[in-house]
């Protein structure tokens, strides 16, 4: 390491900041994933056209190696209950109508293939990006005669699970020609590259420079998003992807911007971007 | 060797700023030629309190971002920074005082927080706006360990 770069930035000549980390950095586990020796996961893909990295790497290749165990093998991944609790909100009866989601949609098993692979997606009459809450919220109301979820409440996150669950291995693919989709692109990468808080910290600050290295004892991922909603072994339960985002904002010692707003869903279609090519995971199992 | 003389030679330049009773006030620190040549605090800093401060979660929390020999008891030393074996042998204390306050003077894009300065992010949380992450005795306590890591 060639300190005396320092010294000339100390007398007013150019700073150049090439550090070289002393510690021998541990980066992503080279392995495999097959959920019950069965349904092959993408986890590694070349990444979409003006990506800033030159891979997109699923988080699950950041993680132990008996998380990563425990996502491979169905009977040991925790947040397979959500998905049968999701699985059983399908059939129930709920709202003025008096009709289930099957009622409508029948077997999800079909129906609902390929379909979280997709999200968020745009949605004409709102004018805005949908994610799967919110298309399970419009169902709710416009459908069924129901209340709508309220964030990460009710059957939202098990239900969100199951939905994305039919489509295990799909390859996430974000559709931008859509109505006003690129905008909102737009918007999340400014969001992502924007430094929030006391601490002063990006998106990018964690996930884009430093993925693979650790901080304290995280080990950081690129922070992609095909396994939410995630099952964290930290909470013992499925966590959803607006509350992944505003913990990681709130980290930064920053105000948070609440669930489905339109910063969150920039981010959301952003994010859903940058790891397309990444089979959807759900409920990926995270520390 | 030569950064310990050249910095030796400017800092007798940036005797400025105005200490209060617990301290320069963050707007007023004065960097020049990348030294703060002035302690904030008159009380001198306490290298135990500052080892203390350096591996707290809640206030230095240098370890989440740097391997450090003089903590090998404590479980993970973080990899996103270098690691500061030697800093204190690397750096004079006045350029160690600023890489504290506000790293970005030195390292212009860097991701180490600014732990005496208010050029923060956006959208900082209500109850800690135009607040620092340590104090103006934190950061002196702090750079009196840095200076202890030989
Ligand atoms: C009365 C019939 C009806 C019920 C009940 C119903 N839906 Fe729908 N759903 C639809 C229709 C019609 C669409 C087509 C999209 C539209 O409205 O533009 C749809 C679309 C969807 C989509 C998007 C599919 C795609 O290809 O993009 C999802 C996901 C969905 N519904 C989930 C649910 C869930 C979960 C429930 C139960 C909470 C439910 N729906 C209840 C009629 C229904
Ligand atoms: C201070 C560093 C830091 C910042 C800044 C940060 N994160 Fe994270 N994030 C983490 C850590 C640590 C984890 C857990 C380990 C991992 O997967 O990286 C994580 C996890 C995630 C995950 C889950 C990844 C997975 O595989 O399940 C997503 C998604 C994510 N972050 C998105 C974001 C977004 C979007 C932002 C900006 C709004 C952001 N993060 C800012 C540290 C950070
Ligand atoms: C979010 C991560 C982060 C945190 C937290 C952090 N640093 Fe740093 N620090 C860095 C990085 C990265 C560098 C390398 C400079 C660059 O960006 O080019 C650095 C550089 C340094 C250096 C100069 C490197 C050298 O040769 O010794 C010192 C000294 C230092 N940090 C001390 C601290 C202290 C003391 C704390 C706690 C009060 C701290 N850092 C907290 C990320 C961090």
């Amino acid at each position: 390491m060639n300190y005396s770069r320092f010294i000339a930035a100390g007398l007013g000549v150019a700073i150049t900041t090439t550090f070289v980390a002393a510690t021998v950095v541990a980066g992503p586990v080279e392995d495999t994933l097959v959920i019950d020796d069965e349904i092959e996961i993408i986890t590694r893909a070349p990444s979409s056209e003006g990506h800033p990295l030159p891979e997109v790497i699923s988080g699950w290749h950041y993680r132990t190696d008996s998380t990563r165990a425990m996502e491979a093998d169905s009977f040991a991944n925790g947040g397979m209950l959500g998905v049968e609790q999701g699985a059983a909100l399908w059939s129930t009866v709920e709202g003025s109508e008096g009709k289930s989601c099957e009622s409508c949609h029948q077997d999800a098993a079909t129906s609902m293939a390929g379909v979280g692979a997709i999200y968020p997606k745009w949605h004409e009459e709102s004018g805005r990006p949908m994610n799967i809450e919110l298309r399970i919220n419009a169902c709710r109301v416009d459908n069924m005669g129901a209340e709508p979820y309220k964030f990460d409440k009710g059957g939202q996150k098990p239900l969100t699970a199951f939905i994305k669950h039919q489509s295990l291995g799909e390859p996430v693919k974000v559709n931008l020609e859509e109505g006003e989709m690129q905008k909102w692109w737009e918007a999340g990468k400014e969001l992502y590259y924007k430094r929030t808080g006391q601490l002063n910290l990006s998106c990018a600050s964690c996930h884009e420079l430093n993925n693979g290295k650790h901080i304290r004892a995280d080990h950081l991922s690129q922070g992609n998003v095909n396994g939410f909603p995630t099952y964290r072994l930290k909470q013992g339960n499925l966590i959803s992807l607006h509350n992944r985002f505003r913990g990681c904002i709130r980290d930064t010692r920053a105000e948070f911007p609440d669930a489905f707003s339109d910063d969150l869903m920039a981010l959301e279609v952003y994010t859903t971007w940058r790891g397309q090519g990444l089979s959807v995971e759900t409920p990926a199992v995270r520390q | 060797m030569i950064r310990r003389l050249i910095v030796g030679c400017c800092a007798g330049l940036a005797l400025s700023g105005i200490v209060v009773a617990d301290g320069v006030a963050p707007d007023a620190v004065e960097i020049e030629n990348l030294a703060i040549a002035t302690p904030l605090t008159s009380t001198v800093g306490n290298a135990e309190e500052g080892k203390k401060i350096f591996a707290n979660r809640k206030l230095g929390n240098c370890l989440a971002c740097h391997a450090n020999s003089d903590m090998a008891d404590q479980l993970f030393h973080g990899e996103v920074g270098p690691s500061l074996d030697g800093a204190g042998t690397r750096w004079q204390p006045e350029i160690l005082r600023t890489i504290v306050v506000n790293a970005k003077a030195i390292f212009p894009e860097t991701v180490m927080p600014g732990f005496y300065s208010l050029d923060v992010g956006a959208d900082v949380r209500k109850d800690l706006i135009g607040k620092t992450i340590l104090s103006a005795q934190q950061v002196e306590d702090v750079v009196a360990y840095l200076e202890t890591l030989k």
